[in-house]
């Protein structure tokens, strides 16, 4: 089997939407093309036979995690910052580990090929097959998912809130001004 | 090259670049931005596998899909509470500079 051309497009899509969001200046900018990079991943998926993996995907990443991402730039762009310089001033050492990673990985790969490869039809994972596989012999993880999502959605809430409700920390801020 | 060297290579290049946006950008939300790809990386990884490899081990052969679905829970969480510290910090210190992070006591 050779590799499509659908494959090539997506993925020069996909990693066109990383490398923008890795130089782009302007904080939106970067947000959108990383949603670009989310929606590249997921189509990726779709190619691999993987349905609910791809729509998760959609919903998870270009539904929620991109949303958020905007949220919190346009709420973390406040008065009085000075515009960003962009870069740290280790940029250069982070790109060459970078890269550096980059040609490991890529020279394993190519490297360790000719082992057996199974090219055949695609595995069956229907979205019954999954559900009945959360409900039976996945359904420790799932409770456990579960209780993380729930801890993280508590414990994202309890950091972001407005801390000075007590009293006490009424009376400093008064005291203050 | 064979269709998973392929996939392989593109996740490979995913994760460089996600750690290249976290280890050269100084906003704090643009480093969990690339810690976002990374894990994608990773999740793209676990699918190909899943497609490409032999099925011995699980008798319904969905073992790499979970692995995904669940990776992609645990990062949506993990990107919930990550900006959550972030604002946390913008609306005490009004910056999201990481070079001008320095403490994180109150």
């Amino acid at each position: 089997m050779i590799v499509g051309i659908a494959f090539l497009l997506i993925a020069a899509l996909t990693i066109a939407g990383a490398v923008a969001a890795a130089v782009l200046r302007n904080l939106v900018h970067c947000a959108l093309s990383l949603t670009v990079t989310f929606a590249g991943l997921a189509l990726l998926y779709l190619q691999l036979d993987a349905q609910f993996a791809g729509f998760a995907q959609i919903l998870v990443y270009i539904g929620a995690v991109a949303i958020l991402v905007v949220f919190a730039i346009l709420l973390t762009r406040g008065a009085g910052i000075p515009e960003y310089r962009g870069f740290s001033s280790g940029w250069l050492l982070g790109l060459v580990i970078a890269a550096a990673t980059f040609a490991l990985l890529a020279w394993a790969v190519i490297k360790s090929l000719p082992a057996q490869v199974a090219t055949g039809a695609a595995p069956a994972a229907t979205v019954q097959s999954i559900g009945a596989a959360l409900m039976s012999s996945y359904v420790l993880p799932l409770e456990i998912v579960a209780v993380l999502l729930t801890v993280a959605l508590i414990g994202a809430v309890i950091v972001a809130m407005p801390e000075s409700t007590t009293p006490q920390s009424k009376a400093e801020d008064g005291g203050g001004r | 090259m064979t269709p998973l060297a392929a996939f392989l290579i593109v996740a490979a290049l995913v994760f460089a670049i996600g750690l290249a946006i976290s280890l050269t950008r100084r906003n704090a939300i643009l480093v969990l931005i690339g810690i976002e790809l990374m894990l994608n990386a990773a999740n793209l990884n676990l699918i190909a596998f899943w497609r490409f490899g032999p099925h011995a081990g699980h008798s319904d052969g969905l073992t790499g899909m979970m692995f995904a679905i669940f990776s992609i829970a645990v990062a949506a969480a993990e990107a919930a509470v990550g900006l959550g510290l972030v604002i946390a910090y913008h609306r005490h210190s009004k910056t999201t500079d990481l070079d001008a992070m320095t403490r994180m006591k109150g």
